[in-house]
């Protein structure tokens, strides 16, 4: 208890501990662990032979963080910056420090419009996308009912939510087109 | 070639698309034989990291064979079987020479905050992921190693990742002999964090979750004890009681942005996005812990602002410690813990997946259906 100085179950047996347990111990000593110390100035381990590596060549303009003094030697290029999202994403990093809400937001923001041009982009593609497309959700049939009768689990409080997060959007945007078609519709019979 | 592709919040499909290049001369292309689906994954498969775009090849747990290197390449060759770290580090800027490999400077233009991961958002430099046919590994000199002939493909593929990040966490714990550990979070990395708390000479080990499957695999995988904390009513209260009320010497946070027990928090972070992550998991840590006592934290949060009771912290004098995990310094030791036989990493991998398939992974792995632990795909399956 921690109402007096020693605690009767800090008491261990080390020998029932080590023959139960493959390896117990073997990394006790804390200063002799791969991690220690934090900070070890070794640059001639790691593999590298060069001061700093060569530049990777720009071959479109890469955004970076206002905090870089400089574009990176190396960076990806997976999915460059285009449409709206694309110009959102670059007034992120342009104006705002990582140290700003605003940049995050920005960014939160420019992923959900991504979302949308590339669904809409889809429809006009080879590759169209639909509502339920790449959820897995053939697997809730198999193991959706039993897995979730399991003693304790807290999700299914609120898994009910992600139909709606993946939905809800699509729904929306149908409610939108609709009212967006009977206007239309409504000023042409006038 | 295939590849997994991120087409929104609970979204990801295999399409076809253009073979990687070298675009750096220090890059190499790996023809992926292995990669795995990690709980980080699941941050940006709920849409929770910011500038995740559509497109993107996720999948920074990996292994795989040489393919083609740049004209700078001298440490690795075509046709080598290699383990390459999840982070992507240059090996030579002010971090990489201090050891701190998950921090690389010279990686990630997009921020400052974060060092290079493969296949994981703008935000941790856009590079695409191995969950594909190919990848392109940027310094090859400097991440990947040669799978040692005894080393069994699939323990290697745990070790570019999990077991790294779960052994790594018990040793940012300070975990000292004699010590009492919980672990929050059975996933993988939970699951190793706790094996390796014992190794550093922890007299007790508890694990907490409530899935009880995971809960499970604690207690034959890592020997732990259990706590459901679904089915008790306060949980940092049970952890006082089982610490005869002095609270754990250390805690491991190995849960991340989609805690849950606590609906608002998880709602709001989770569904609504409106912090970086929901730090229940996190907070239990800083009121489960004994006061003067450490937190690792392994979990992975967003860069937005969380709703962290740090005002506990602080009074507690706590000693809060966390990073992503500097992969390749854990190798040398992980690789005599296995071959000592401490260690099976392999035996937590549930589910084998061919890459066409990749979206039911997913959705396995993050609704938890079918006992799922850990997904590996499978690129040629
Ligand atoms: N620091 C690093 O280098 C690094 C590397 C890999 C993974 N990670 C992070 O580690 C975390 C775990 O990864 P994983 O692959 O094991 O994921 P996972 O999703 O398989 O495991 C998370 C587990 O936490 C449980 N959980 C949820 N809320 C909880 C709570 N409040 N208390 C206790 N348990 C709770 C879940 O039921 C689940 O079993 C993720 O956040 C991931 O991003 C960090
Ligand atoms: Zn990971
Ligand atoms: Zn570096």
């Amino acid at each position: 208890m921690p109402y007096t100085a020693n605690t009767p179950s800090a008491a261990f047996d080390a020998d029932e501990l080590r023959r139960r347990i493959p390896g117990w111990g073997a990394d006790r000593d804390p200063a002799d662990r791969p991690a220690v110390p934090r900070e070890r100035y070794a640059p001639e381990v790691t593999g590298a032979h060069w001061e700093l590596p060569p530049q990777q060549p720009e071959l479109r303009p890469r955004e970076r963080s206002i905090e870089h003094a400089r574009l990176t030697p190396a960076f990806g290029t997976s999915a460059p910056l285009k449409g709206a999202s694309g110009a959102i994403r670059r007034l992120a990093y342009a104006r705002y420090s990582e140290g700003r809400a605003a940049h995050w937001l920005l960014l939160m923001g420019a992923d959900r419009v991504d979302v949308v041009e590339n669904h809409v982009a889809s429809w006009f593609s080879k590759n169209p996308d639909n509502p339920v497309m790449g959820t897995g959700l053939s697997t809730e049939k198999t193991y959706g009912a039993s897995s979730r009768r399991r003693p304790g689990r807290v999700d299914v409080k609120h898994q009910w939510l992600d139909p709606v997060v993946v939905a809800g959007p699509w729904l929306l945007g149908g409610w939108a087109a609709l009212r967006g078609v009977r206007r239309v519709v409504r000023g042409a019979r006038r | 070639m295939r590849a997994m592709v991120y087409r929104g919040p609970y979204k990801v499909r295999v399409e076809s698309k253009p073979d990687p290049v070298i675009e750096h001369p220090g890059d190499a292309i790996v023809r992926v034989v292995r990669a795995a689906i990690c709980g980080s994954d699941l941050h940006l498969y709920h849409g929770m990291m910011p500038d995740t775009r559509v497109g993107m090849t996720f999948g920074h747990e990996f292994i795989g064979v040489v393919e083609e290197v740049g004209p700078d390449v001298q440490n690795v060759k075509v046709g080598d079987r290699v383990m390459v770290p999840f982070n992507i580090y240059c090996g030579s800027c002010w971090f990489c020479a201090r050891g701190l490999y998950s921090n690389c400077h010279n990686v990630n233009p997009n921020a400052t905050a974060v060092g290079g991961i493969y296949g994981y958002s703008h935000t941790c430099g856009g590079y695409d992921g191995g969950q594909a046919e190919r990848v392109r590994v940027p310094f090859a000199d400097v991440g990947p190693s040669v799978i040692p002939d005894d080393l069994h493909d699939e323990d290697a593929l745990l070790m570019t990742d999990a077991l790294s990040t779960g052994y790594f966490g018990a040793q940012l714990a300070d975990i000292v002999e004699g010590d009492t550990v919980v672990v929050l979070g059975a996933g993988p990395v939970g699951l190793f964090a706790a094996r390796s708390a014992w190794l550093m000479g922890a007299a007790r080990v508890i694990v907490v979750d409530h899935l009880d499957y995971r809960l499970e695999k604690a207690r034959t995988f890592a020997h732990a004890e259990t706590i459901n904390f679904g089915q008790v009513d306060d949980v940092v209260v049970e952890m006082k009681k089982q610490t005869d009320y002095l609270g754990a010497d250390r805690v491991i946070d190995a849960v991340g942005a989609e805690a849950d027990g606590n609906f608002t928090q998880h709602v709001t972070a989770a569904k609504l996005k409106l912090q970086g992550g929901s730090p229940v998991a996190l907070n239990w840590a800083i009121d489960g812990v004994r006061k003067g006592g450490t937190i690792s934290v392994m979990g992975a949060y967003g860069p937005l602002f969380s709703a962290v009771k740090f005002g506990d912290a602080m009074n507690k004098g706590l000693t809060l410690r966390m990073n992503q995990a500097p992969v390749k310094r854990q190798w040398p030791r992980l690789l005599e813990h296995i071959r000592n036989g401490y260690f099976s990493p392999r035996d937590i991998i549930t589910h084998r997946v061919p890459l066409e398939h990749v979206a039911e992974a997913y959705h396995l792995f993050s609704a938890k259906l079918d006992d799922c632990v850990k997904p590996v795909i499978v690129p040629d399956a």
